[in-house]
């Protein structure tokens, strides 16, 4: 029982807390902050992963802008108690307990096919890599997405503005 | 070392949680919220897989995926509180005018 095991253990076991509270909670709010602590989990594994440049934009963009975003409109909105869901008996009494096979069963193909993937340690830093990648090849995919974020900017501000 | 395999099994199942939500929920806001937990989920997998082949793209393609996400999330709400302004409610059954 490595130190990294314990690690991961500990995260995984948040991410899946915090998803679980997402659904089962009735407010949306709490719902939102249920999301921030799956994604802070998430930039722990990423951590893990050694993947820092991802880690830090999932914490900056994901968590820092578009969570607040989402506290923001259900602020704005008002949104208040959702009505308690009731799950059809073929839900509750068939559904959860195939989807448990069903994970079972994937799990155990997932872990039977990727047994041979072992990863090297790595010597140098992943931002450098992703930097190369990111300003050479991916370049024009770069460009594009700077593109849809304008679109995205001029699509939400016309989208809100109230009909004056 | 954590096996890789431990990774996707988190993504699975952070991504079946994702649809639960999103099948199961009746505020539109839960629902968008659940829309973004898969997305985390499959970055978690790209990820992963980036550090299983030793190759970064993962990485450069979990960039755009984010990119994207802040975009849809940004118009997605955009049209949540003009439904919301229209329709007066954030029930999901409410907003069925185009239902046969």
């Amino acid at each position: 029982m490595t130190a990294e095991l314990v690690v991961f253990f500990a995260l995984a076991a948040l991410a899946v807390a915090g998803a679980v509270s997402l659904i089962l909670q009735r407010h949306p709010i709490h719902s939102a902050l249920s999301l921030i602590v799956v994604m802070a989990a998430l930039a722990g594994l990423y951590l893990l992963l050694e993947a820092e440049f991802v880690a830090a934009i999932q914490i900056i963009v994901y968590a820092g802008a578009i969570m607040v975003l989402f506290v923001f409109v259900i602020m704005l909105l008002n949104a208040g108690v959702e009505e308690r869901t009731q799950l059809s008996s073929m839900a509750r009494y068939a559904g959860v307990p195939l989807t448990g096979v069903l994970l079972v069963v994937l799990t155990f193909h997932v872990a039977r096919a990727s047994a041979a993937m072992t990863a090297a340690p790595l010597t140098e830093g992943m931002t450098h890599k992703v930097a190369l990648l990111l300003f050479q090849d991916f370049a024009f995919p770069f460009e594009l997405t700077s593109i849809l974020i304008l679109v995205a900017l001029l699509g939400a501000t016309v989208l809100a503005k109230r009909d004056s | 070392m954590v096996p890789i395999s431990f990774y996707l099994v988190l993504s699975a199942v952070l991504f079946g949680l994702g649809v639960a939500g999103f099948v199961f929920k009746r505020n539109i806001l839960t629902v968008f919220m659940s829309i973004e937990l898969m997305l985390n989920a499959v970055n978690l997998a790209f990820v992963a897989f980036s550090r299983a082949l030793g190759q970064v793209d993962g990485q450069v393609f979990v960039f755009f995926v984010i990119v994207v996400a802040a975009a849809e999330a940004a118009v997605g709400l955009g049209i949540v509180i003009v439904v919301a302004r229209n329709r007066q409610s954030l029930n999901v059954e409410r907003i069925n005018l185009l239902k046969l």
